[in-house]
């Protein structure tokens, strides 16, 4: 064999591919220079630049996880419906850009006939960011793409409509990682209780002085069980974070009934008005119930729905709850205030109310 | 029991908890994989058929049953996504299901051909399964055994594409669609995404950083790609001056909601109460009150818009909660002008000074928040070389137990800093 063959190929580091390439002609022409846009109807966007030219954008919710058939199909649609270029959203929308408005609803047409919903665009609830769970991850406590498919069924039409006070942007994370990030509501797995550890295991799999410290509060210190070097976990102290599961496979974290999900609320990334916030926990030890979670379903329902009917127009979740009350929030959501609503994590006094400010 | 071609219904494993997420309108991630299954011909299918079973597994038992392990490909520590499954026994065919996370264009722009291209090497290598985007902002090409890995990774690196981020290194990055289609956008995105991070692709592709080190690029302060929450160094669009005002379009726009509406929902909803409706319908604006929410340009996108002395702000510091609790990034510079290279090149200079501490004085699995709420804010721009500014806080301190003999040097130094930037405003006002 010659020694070309045998030597692997040396790849070409090129780092961010350059997108003009693959940029719509009139987004390329107008780079920078747009001037303002309009929501013609839900899920089309139209920007004009300054110099008077529109671009027409038609979003439609996929599934993320897409197949090639999928995928070829929507290129399909790109190629005979729009003028051939995509691109997509940070929440996983395809979004087809059109030239000419007289492409507009034939596309429109196309992609609802083909079973893509057109929408997410300004005050509707877009698509849920989310993780890979049980199809993809190595710690994942639920699936992601599953509880995302029921809830989407369930707000398609908020999807499609524009109909909700201000956008609404859910997040599911199959883990206390929480990768699928901050969101008005956020679907989170929430674990109760401590790791169960193979002691057979540690020592070969695990770095212990790593896991360690990787305990966000100490729980955790180097054993010898049944003469072998191991791990200990103090379980009054343990939060049941599941911090130590990614680095010491062997401390399980999951169990098919103890891992659970929580809900959380009022997260918001957006400067706009108030300043970025983080979601607040709301209600926890839904149980994990595949294929579709009706509990994560109704408690999601109970809390789209008080939004809905009660903020006034531009407030996001946390703000219509900022103006309300947590009080009042918990009555309209119809859910229980517990001892496990008041923070205990460092800072949490900055949490409570610290004023004579009641809400009745 | 899975066959060796896939193709035979009665060889599929039965799915039917996965079956009852093929109903409902939103389009199904099942019905997808099943084509895939389906497809007897394609090498992915017995793959995707025993990925179905044990998703089923999965969802019969409610536990995951994928673990990690060492996969990568030549010259690269990082960017592939090692899966095994742990019950390869029962699902032999998908018994290495690796990911390949992959950098996208700036912006989120392909073409149909490109992807097209995407999907035929997929075809030939993978499990035919791609996700737009993971939440690492790559595109996931899902589902590859080892082997075939190297093959993948080679065909989509001749039609110019590169692995992203993993472990402890530079991540993969996003930027907003920006300047190709926004009137918010206050710098150019693509610009500045590709410099940053082109700059520092060794430390993506050989990971050797304490932990991650994610920068995320939004255009304006809606923050699009969630950069505040979610990125180590977020560069956000700004702009200094005063915000550009259309009384016209004001007016028709009053006109068009009502008054009460205007002052309820524009008016009343700005942070700095810096908006007033005039009696003749126009908008009274105090520049110098307003923080560039973006609350009223986001509802009157016709009558305002951001001013013409443009930049960004730079935020550090935001993660999740492992391991000290959630954070979000700390205004580190209020504002740095992104127009010229040289500009460019500045940033690229903070952004490698920022990225040199961080792989200096993190903690092994440290992210730089936590490093700052370590040492203290001071003590991390001292070792930048960066100024006190009062934007950098919500308000000053309120604790007394603090060390103030040096005060005054700190002081003049303050005093020193504004003379300097009076000269210097004066000079460009000479100009």
């Amino acid at each position: 064999m010659s020694e070309a063959a045998t030597q692997p190929r040396l790849p070409d580091e090129v780092g961010v591919p350059d997108p003009f390439q693959y940029m719509h002609p009139v987004m390329k022409k107008n780079y920078g220079n747009w001037d303002w846009h309009e929501r013609p109807r839900p899920g089309v966007l139209r920007h004009v630049s300054k110099d008077g030219e529109s671009i027409y954008t038609v979003r439609a919710g996929t599934q993320r996880q897409m197949d090639l058939f999928t995928i070829r199909k929507l290129c399909d649609i790109g190629d005979q419906f729009a003028d051939g270029h995509v691109r997509f959203t940070t929440r996983s929308n395809i979004e087809f850009l059109v030239a000419d408005p007289a492409k507009v609803d034939p596309l429109i047409e196309k992609l609802q006939a083909e079973g893509f919903p057109v929408g997410g665009t300004g005050n509707s609830i877009s698509m849920i960011s989310h993780t890979q769970g049980w199809l993809h991850c190595d710690i994942p406590g639920t699936d992601a793409s599953g509880v995302v498919k029921s809830l989407m069924d369930q707000m398609y039409d908020d999807f499609i409509k524009e109909e909700m006070p201000n956008r609404v942007r859910i997040t599911t994370s199959c883990c206390q990682i929480n990768c699928g990030g901050q969101g008005d509501i956020a679907i989170n797995v929430q674990y109760t209780k401590p790791p169960r550890i193979n002691h057979d295991l540690v020592a070969n799999v695990c770095e212990r002085p790593a896991v360690v410290a990787r305990c966000p509060v100490a729980a955790i210190r180097p054993a010898m069980v049944n003469g072998k070097p191991s791990l200990e976990v103090d379980e009054k102290k343990c939060i049941c974070c599941g911090a130590c599961y990614p680095p010491c496979p062997p401390m399980q974290i999951n169990g098919d009934d103890s891992t659970k999900l929580a809900i959380w609320v009022g997260g918001k990334h957006s400067n706009a008005r108030s300043k970025p916030t983080f979601h607040k926990l709301v209600m926890a030890n839904l149980p994990n119930n595949p294929p579709r979670w009706p509990e994560v379903s109704e408690v999601v329902g109970k809390i789209l729905k008080a939004y809905k009917d009660n903020a006034k127009d531009w407030e996001r979740m946390g703000e219509w709850i900022e103006r309300i009350g947590w009080p009042r929030f918990f009555e309209l959501a119809d859910l229980p205030f517990t001892k496990h609503h008041l923070d205990t994590w460092t800072g949490a006094r900055h949490n409570m109310n610290m004023s004579a400010h009641v809400h009745f | 029991m899975a066959n060796s071609n896939g193709g035979d219904a009665r060889d599929h494993h039965a799915t039917p908890m996965l079956d009852e997420l093929e109903t409902g309108p939103w389009p199904s991630f099942i019905t997808g994989l099943k084509r895939l299954r389906d497809s007897s011909e394609k090498q992915y299918a017995p793959m995707v058929n025993d990925l179905l079973g044990q998703l089923e597994h999965s969802y019969e038992n409610r536990l995951g049953y994928w673990k990690g392990g060492t996969v990568s490909v030549f010259g690269y520590g990082g960017g592939i996504i090692p899966r095994f499954s742990e019950v390869a026994d029962k699902f032999p065919a998908s018994k290495e299901f690796h990911t390949l996370r992959v950098q996208p264009p700036a912006g989120y722009h392909y073409t149909t051909d490109i992807l097209r291209q995407m999907c035929d090497i997929w075809e030939r290598h993978g499990s035919g399964l791609i996700a737009f985007h993971g939440q690492s902002g790559d595109i996931m090409f899902q589902g590859c055994s080892t082997e075939n890995t190297q093959k993948a990774f080679d065909e989509l690196n001749e039609i110019g594409f590169d692995l992203g981020g993993a472990g402890p290194a530079l991540r993969t990055s996003m930027s907003c669609v920006g300047h190709a289609r926004c009137e918010m956008s206050c710098y150019d995105e693509v610009k500045a995404h590709r410099e940053v991070i082109n700059e520092f692709l060794d430390e993506m592709h050989r990971p050797a950083l304490p932990y991650k080190f994610k920068f995320k690029f939004s255009g304006c302060p809606n923050d699009c790609v969630n950069a505040i929450h979610r990125a180590d160094f977020a560069v956000i669009g700004t702009w200094r001056d005063d915000m550009k005002v259309n009384q016209e379009e004001v007016k028709k726009y009053v006109a068009e909601v009502g008054r009460k509406y205007a002052i309820d929902h524009v008016v009343a909803m700005c942070p700095t109460r810096a908006l007033s409706l005039n009696d003749d319908d126009t908008l009274d604006v105090d520049n110098k009150s307003c923080v560039r929410c973006m609350h009223c340009l986001n509802v009157m996108t016709k009558a305002l818009s951001p001013g013409d002395d443009k930049g960004v702000s730079i935020l550090i510091g935001g993660k999740r909660a492992l391991k000290i609790g959630d954070l979000m990034g700390i205004m580190i510079k209020p504002f740095m002008k992104l127009e010229t290279e040289e500009d460019y090149e500045e940033l690229k200079e903070f952004a490698g000074e920022v990225i040199d501490f961080f792989a200096e004085n993190a903690l092994e699995h440290e992210r730089i928040g936590e490093t700052i709420d370590r040492i203290g804010l001071p003590t991390f721009l001292e070792a930048l070389g960066v100024d006190p500014d009062p934007n950098m806080v919500k308000h000053p301190r309120t604790s007394c137990f603090v060390r103030t003999d040096d005060f005054t040097e700190e002081a003049e130094k303050w005093y020193a800093r504004k003379g300097r930037k009076a000269d210097d405003d004066a000079t460009v006002a000479a100009e």
